[in-house]
């Protein structure tokens, strides 16, 4: 049995604003009966450009009917652009949380409210330049990308939990693994994906460990986090480095420059005397 | 708010009757059956009872009786023996609707240099022998097919199968986790070399299981240690559950009759009731060759869990093969392999009866499953269209 919060079950037991607006501003249908879950979202705007009213229509298991029923009650009394940056995690918060395997219920609402936008804009509903990576679900390239981004995914297995691609057959997992990496690999200085102090350690060490320590070790050296102080991030050296007259410029130009590439641009290097 | 448990293909309540059989090895009678001592030695005897009440429920001998620690280490004992004792054979047959025990195990083995050959079922889940037949190779060590589906309940002819593998050599296991207690099994009227039972399956207590092992076939062990089981099976018995699973037995063969009247006269009025009442509903599998408790209905157009948590609302328990109870992303394998369409599928609802149910606790199953499904159509974006296109025929 799933571990709902009181409030998922809550809002599947009373789920607020079912059924749909007659001659509605904005309308958008996600999922599909094969796919096991499908919405239909509908919404009004008032003279204002607000949403006055916001009604759904859900098939699927109950932690899809509570972020339905979550969206609707999100978006009343939003303007458009608003309503736009309504995120799949701001549906899972509002419902104190989802389990992890269910969060694609979140980013089916945030879909939803995507495209009932583009179609109250007029914007054309069919993308161009996606392609579809999961043939099971029909997931696109595109749809992955975001829930990546939005939600700083970083295996297989948590794009499947967010998205349900590869959660067939399977066999789009490499390519899911592609999307991943370069997504990962991606600059962040739009601040999106901004890091927890623990993840920030946390992938400071990975990539001390995948990165930087083989070619150290190659030479007898090595290396060793300390602290990380904010940005500044604190270590020795040891082995044969400890005692490298060139071992500042390995610092600073090999260890400091990976770390910048691939944890955060803001990052300086720092030596503890050993 | 009372429970009522038509979930039994998941497990069972303990008897009554178990519980009392077992309670003393816990506390007083506490010795081991291996020891010298008379202390130990009498629990020794119990357990020779309850192989024996075991033996007598599948008419079996009771040396072809292994007590193990449940269905699944059963069913892995069963397939590695048979290739072990058979090393030049790298052939196994199955079928696309066993258990995770069987499929699991031979999706692993098929990793490890074997070749698994997975029959398939037709619409309403039933075998087809002659494919059984044209699949039997001079390199298949055994044929491992489930006596009776636990989802939709479908019975396999097991006999003949049997018949057809001894023929050529073949051993042959089937997993009869769900058809045991449910429905006649006489061992010395067939010619299955391998069965695996679990007790928790005939109100005897989880973590205990029976493997069957026809006199005379090669064994060898799963779990190596002592020389427990006739050196079959390694480990010191669990005496409580031993002899809880052996009066469960004795209980089953009592309540044989009545499993086949009176629960099954209960599971076809639930059936019909349900089907009578909520429009765009059927059934799962072959209505003919099922077990007598099991009944597997699909609603279309609404989604299994939802149903499954709006019963819970009222205490009622069931199962469902919809994607998000099955624990992937898809319906159930069983209800995929007989080709239900996804629509049915994901709105799929298993029912399954003890003979502890009460007419009462039907009615009362019957009364609220039509207001669920309609409360939830109401939700459904499909459902307005499909009610058109139904009333405009």
């Amino acid at each position: 049995m799933w571990e709902y919060t009181d409030k998922v079950k809550e809002h599947f037991l009373n789920p607020r604003n079912v059924g749909e607006i007659e001659n509605p501003d904005g309308v958008a249908e996600v999922g599909s009966l094969a796919c096991g879950d499908a919405l239909k979202l509908t919404f009004k705007l008032d003279k204002n450009k607000k949403i006055k009213e916001a009604k759904f229509k859900t098939f699927g298991c109950a932690s899809a009917i509570a972020s339905s029923s979550a969206l609707t009650e999100i978006i009343k009394g939003m303007t458009l652009d608003e309503a736009l940056k309504v995120t799949n995690q701001d549906i899972a918060k509002y419902l104190g949380g989802l389990p992890d395997e269910k969060m694609h219920c979140s980013v089916m609402g945030k879909q939803a409210l995507e495209k009932a936008i583009e179609n109250y804009k007029g914007v054309p509903a069919t993308e161009t330049g996606t392609k579809i990576i999961c043939e099971c679900f029909g997931v696109t390239d595109k749809e992955i990308e975001q829930a990546i981004r939005e939600n700083n995914l970083s295996t297989v297995e948590e794009v499947t939990n967010y998205t349900k691609a590869g959660g067939g057959c399977g066999g789009c997992h490499d390519e899911i693994q592609k999307i991943i990496d370069r997504v990962r690999s991606e600059p962040k200085a739009d601040g999106k994906l901004k890091l927890t102090n623990i993840q920030k350690i946390r992938l400071i060490e990975e990539t001390l460990e995948r990165e930087i320590r083989p070619s150290l070790k190659h030479d007898g050296g090595d290396i060793e986090l300390i602290d990380v102080i904010g940005n500044r991030v604190i270590v020795a050296t040891r082995g044969t480095c400890a005692t490298c007259k060139a071992s500042d410029i390995t610092l600073k130009n090999f260890v400091e420059h990976r770390l910048k590439e691939l944890v955060s641009p803001d990052l300086v290097i720092e030596e503890v005397p050993s | 708010m009372s429970v009522i448990y038509l979930d039994n293909n998941a497990t069972t309540k303990v008897a009554p009757e178990v519980l009392e059989a077992m309670l003393p090895y816990f506390s007083d009678l506490y010795g081991n059956p291996s020891s010298m001592h008379s202390f130990g030695g009498q629990v020794a005897q119990k357990i020779r009872e309850a192989r024996e009440q075991v033996a007598a429920l599948i008419g079996a001998l009771p040396d072809e009786i292994i007590f193990t620690s449940c269905g699944t280490e059963s069913d892995n004992a069963a397939i590695r023996s048979a290739l072990m004792t058979r090393p030049d054979k790298k052939h196994i047959i199955t079928s696309r609707v066993e258990h995770p025990a069987i499929r699991a195990l031979c999706a692993h083995l098929a990793t490890q240099g074997y070749r698994v050959t997975e029959l398939s079922v037709d619409k309403n889940g039933l075998l087809d022998l002659e494919n059984l037949e044209k699949s039997l190779t001079p390199d298949t060590a055994i044929v491992s097919l489930m006596w009776g589906n636990n989802e939709t309940g479908v019975i396999f002819p097991v006999a003949e199968a049997a018949h057809m593998a001894q023929e050529r050599g073949i051993l042959f296991h089937t997993d009869a986790v769900q058809t045991t207690g449910k429905i006649p099994i006489n061992m010395k009227k067939n010619a299955v070399d391998m069965l695996s039972i679990s007790g928790h399956k005939l109100h005897a207590p989880k973590g205990i299981g029976i493997l069957y092992i026809r006199r005379g076939t090669k064994f060898s062990p799963f779990l190596i240690g002592g020389h427990q089981e006739r050196e079959r099976r390694g480990g010191t018995e669990n005496t409580p559950s031993i002899i809880g699973l052996g009066k469960a037995c004795e209980l089953a063969a009592k309540n044989m009759e009545k499993e086949n009247t009176y629960v099954k006269r209960l599971r076809d009025k639930l059936e019909k009731q349900l089907l009578a009442k909520i429009p765009q509903s059927r059934v799962n599998g072959d209505t003919a060759n099922r077990l007598p408790n099991t009944t597997n209905i699909s609603f279309e157009y609404v989604e299994g869990e939802a149903i499954l948590l709006l019963m819970n609302e009222h205490g009622i328990c069931a199962s469902s093969g919809s994607a998000c109870t099955s624990g992937s992303l898809q319906p159930s394998h069983v209800l995929r392999a007989m080709g239900v369409p996804f629509t049915m599928a994901h709105g799929s609802i298993r029912f399954s009866l003890s003979i502890y149910n009460t007419e009462k606790e039907i009615d009362f199953v019957i009364d609220k499953m039509p207001a669920i499904i309609e409360r939830l159509r109401g939700m459904s974006p499909y459902w307005t269209q499909a009610e058109q296109a139904c009333t405009n025929q």
